[in-house]
């Protein structure tokens, strides 16, 4: 098998998700923490879900606003640029995330500082925003607390909302005393303190850093107006503080107006950290002067949301308000962790999203292994305060997958062929019934019953489960009989009955 | 009632005893079974592996074979079968430009029930008579819980059982891990989802896992076996035609 060619990016490992899996599944450390944390964060949020009695009408209000926005997404664009113009901001454009680094980096530039405080964002995430900086001797400084354990561990995020997740706090520890330039020096892993000794640490550059560049929860087309909302105040240090607030938002955030936020706020936290409400909800619009940042800019991010609007599936997808809710849920990610999936947006919404926006390039390319990345459980479906149905999109995603594979290679894969016989097989009863019968030949190799090894491809199978051997008559033959005993009786007893 | 039994591939080629067990029941309760003898599958396996285009076919058949009648309604001891005839029989149709059969599947479909449906919703009963003096624990399918929401319909009957003690399942509600070619795609996570299942299942101290679709037994009961675990799996549809 060969390996794909492209460029691995934020959005694409370099590895399918079978193999990068397997890696994350031997880290038993990774598997307690991820088990621990999402079963807790699963048990707030169903906490919290049951104690609204119009839940349902909302996920439907959600669900129906966002189709709104998908329908007339140019129009809102157009009326959110002349909003934030008109109150005094910028508005940028960048088609890609090439584009888009480009853009703020200028704009950190033209404020002559060497370093730039930063709210936890997953648009900066996609685009590889820090690593263009750094290339460019500016230093991003990650201010949410998670956000800034994973910059300092040189690690990746595994998570949308809770991107230090595979971590636990003994981890957290070392990383601390390894990275932190002014870690204290009796430092423990009680949370209260490591949370302590990063407030001080990131207090001093909230206090000195003169531009910041936060993400967007949601932007309003009708005023101009954008909303962070976060959990420990750091975003609300960046987005007042700094002389120069440079903000980067994936075109897809907008909502019509002012009045939808009713519906967002309410879903939004209680689907993602399980809260009534979050601590910190910052709005702002253009520039006030004496008050906040007196430079505004926006960045508007397409990076492949255009080729998603366009399409029935990509669409769905684009209404994902990042809760990730359906993470916490996933059997699958509960195993695996976020990093086997090679993208910044890892889980059940990763799934549909990152093939999407990157596109899948035949059989090779991880992203095109990510829809199989499922057992199709639904637990997804059922949490997503949008009503994405996940599933239903997975399934559209494979068979974009095999359509793809298909057209680009001469010789059908094993998959293929073998799917290809089973639909012959199966798209007719006597076939079926041959079938059946030859599948008994195997009962000869069989030992009590079962199969315990089989070859390829069938091995995936017996490496963990057996395989009860088939049985000497199928169904259909036994009603054959039982019909044919009766048909007998019938006609041999008469009506003696 | 005439009731058209689909017996389900897996049924019919690897798991006789569930369709039995479900024409049994059936005729048990005065009804009477019929085998609409050219079915052969819904085409789960191919939709879900993405070869939608493969299983096309597979639904025109199934479509056809249901359509020609002599019942009242379609019962199938699978709730993921059901699920695929009821929700995705129609998608397949329509991705292929091939709208006419879409709606003729969602006819079939529309006369189309899951066991325990059929038993509490269209027969209208949930005390079916049965003995069963073991110890049970219940898995809830992903499909049958998800997808066509039985809800508590086979705790109902369950609870019915003459004889059982019915052991709550922890963690009932996530997924064994089979996922159909899930299982084979991503075999090692997958795995990790079975010892967790098989885990729970085991601290039950039940003898039996019971659940609605036999895909799902086979995975756990394979990974029961594996782990050489004295615990049988059995379909809902065997525990409900068992009596004293």
């Amino acid at each position: 098998m060969s390996t794909f060619l492209g460029m691995p990016s934020p959005l694409r490992g370099e590895q399918s998700f079978p193999k990068a899996s397997v890696k994350e599944l031997a880290n038993g450390q990774l598997r307690r923490n991820l088990q621990k944390a999402t079963s807790t964060i699963r048990a707030k949020r169903a906490a919290v879900v049951a104690e609204v009695p119009d839940w349902e009408e909302l996920r439907d209000a959600g669900a129906a606003i966002k189709a709104d926005v998908m329908a007339r997404l140019p129009e809102l664009l157009e009326q959110f640029e002349a909003a934030v113009t008109a109150r005094g901001g910028v508005v940028h454009w960048a088609s890609d995330a090439a584009e888009a680094n480009a853009i703020v980096t200028e704009l950190v530039r033209a404020t002559g500082s060497d370093e730039v405080i930063k709210v936890k964002s997953m648009a900066t995430q996609e685009i590889g925003l820090n690593e263009h900086l750094e290339a460019e001797g500016i230093a991003p400084i990650e201010t949410d607390l998670a956000e800034l354990i994973v910059q300092l561990g040189h690690d990746k995020p595994s998570h949308i909302l809770v991107p230090a997740i595979h971590r636990n706090r003994t981890e957290i520890l070392d990383i601390f005393r390894r990275e932190m330039p002014d870690v204290p020096a009796d430092l423990t892993d009680e949370p209260r303190r490591l949370a302590m000794a990063a407030r001080a640490h990131l207090r001093r550059k909230f206090l000195s850093v003169p531009v910041a560049v936060s993400g967007a929860n949601f932007g309003i087309a009708e005023t101009g107006t954008l909303t962070v909302v976060e959990s420990e105040g750091n975003g609300r240090m960046c987005l007042t503080l700094p002389q120069t607030l440079i903000t980067v938002m994936g075109i897809e955030k907008l909502l019509p107006s002012y009045a939808d936020l009713e519906v967002f706020l309410q879903l939004l936290p209680r689907s993602s950290t399980g809260e009534r409400m979050n601590p910190y909800t910052s709005l702002w619009t253009g520039v006030t002067p004496g008050d906040g940042p007196q430079e505004f800019h926006v960045v508007l991010l397409d990076n492949g949301r255009t080729n998603a609007l366009a399409d029935q599936v990509g669409r769905a997808a684009l209404h994902c308000i990042r809760c990730s809710a359906c993470l916490n849920v996933c059997p699958v990610y509960e195993r695996t962790g976020g990093h086997a999936y090679g993208s910044v947006y890892p889980g059940p919404i990763g799934a549909v999203l990152t093939p999407q926006l990157t596109g899948m390039q035949g059989h090779d390319d991880p992203s095109a292994s990510l829809p199989y990345a499922s057992t199709l459980c639904g637990a997804c479906y059922d949490v997503c305060p949008v009503k994405i149905d996940i599933p239903a999109l997975l399934v559209e995603l494979r068979a974009r997958a095999v359509e793809t594979d298909a057209a680009e290679r001469r010789l059908p894969t094993g998959w293929a062929a073998a799917m290809k016989a089973a639909a012959w097989v199966m798209a007719n009863d006597r076939r079926f019934a041959v079938a059946e019968k030859a599948s008994r030949v195997g009962r000869v190799v069989a030992r009590d019953g079962s199969f315990h090894r089989l070859p390829p491809p069938l091995n995936a199978w017996t490496g963990s489960r057996d395989l009860p051997a088939p049985p000497a008559q199928s169904f259909r033959e036994w009603w054959a009989e039982r019909e044919a005993g009766r048909e007998g009786e019938r006609e041999g007893g008469g009506d003696t009955g | 009632m005439r009731i058209a039994l689909i017996a389900t591939c897996l049924g019919d080629a690897m798991f006789p005893q569930v369709p039995r067990a479900t024409t049994e029941l059936l005729e048990r309760l005065g009804h009477q079974v019929v085998f609409p003898a050219g079915q052969t599958c819904c085409g789960q396996m191919h939709i879900n592996t993405g070869y939608v285009r493969e299983g096309l076919g597979v639904v025109r058949h199934h479509v056809e074979v249901m359509e020609q009648g002599g019942y009242d309604v379609a019962v199938v001891p699978s709730g993921s079968c059901t699920g695929c005839i009821r929700h995705q029989h129609g998608m397949v149709a329509r991705r292929a430009g091939d709208d006419g059969l879409a709606e003729r599947a969602e006819a079939v479909a529309g006369r189309t029930y899951e066991l325990s449906e059929l038993l509490v919703d269209v027969l209208g009963v949930t005390d079916v008579g049965a003995h069963y003096p073991h110890r049970v624990t219940y898995h809830p399918t992903c499909h049958s819980l998800r997808m066509i929401r039985v809800g508590d319909r086979p705790l109902q009957l369950l609870r019915a059982v003459d004889g059982i003690d019915l052991v709550e399942l922890p963690g009932a509600e996530g997924c064994c891990g089979f996922g159909g070619t899930f299982a084979l795609k991503n075999p090692a996570t997958s795995a990790a989802m079975l010892d967790d299942k098989i885990a729970a299942v085991v601290s039950t101290g039940a003898s039996a896992c019971t659940a609605g679709d036999a895909s799902c037994l086979m995975h756990i009961g394979g990974g029961l076996s594996r782990q050489d675990k004295e615990i049988r799996t059995v379909h809902l549809a065997e525990i409900l035609a068992s009596t004293r």
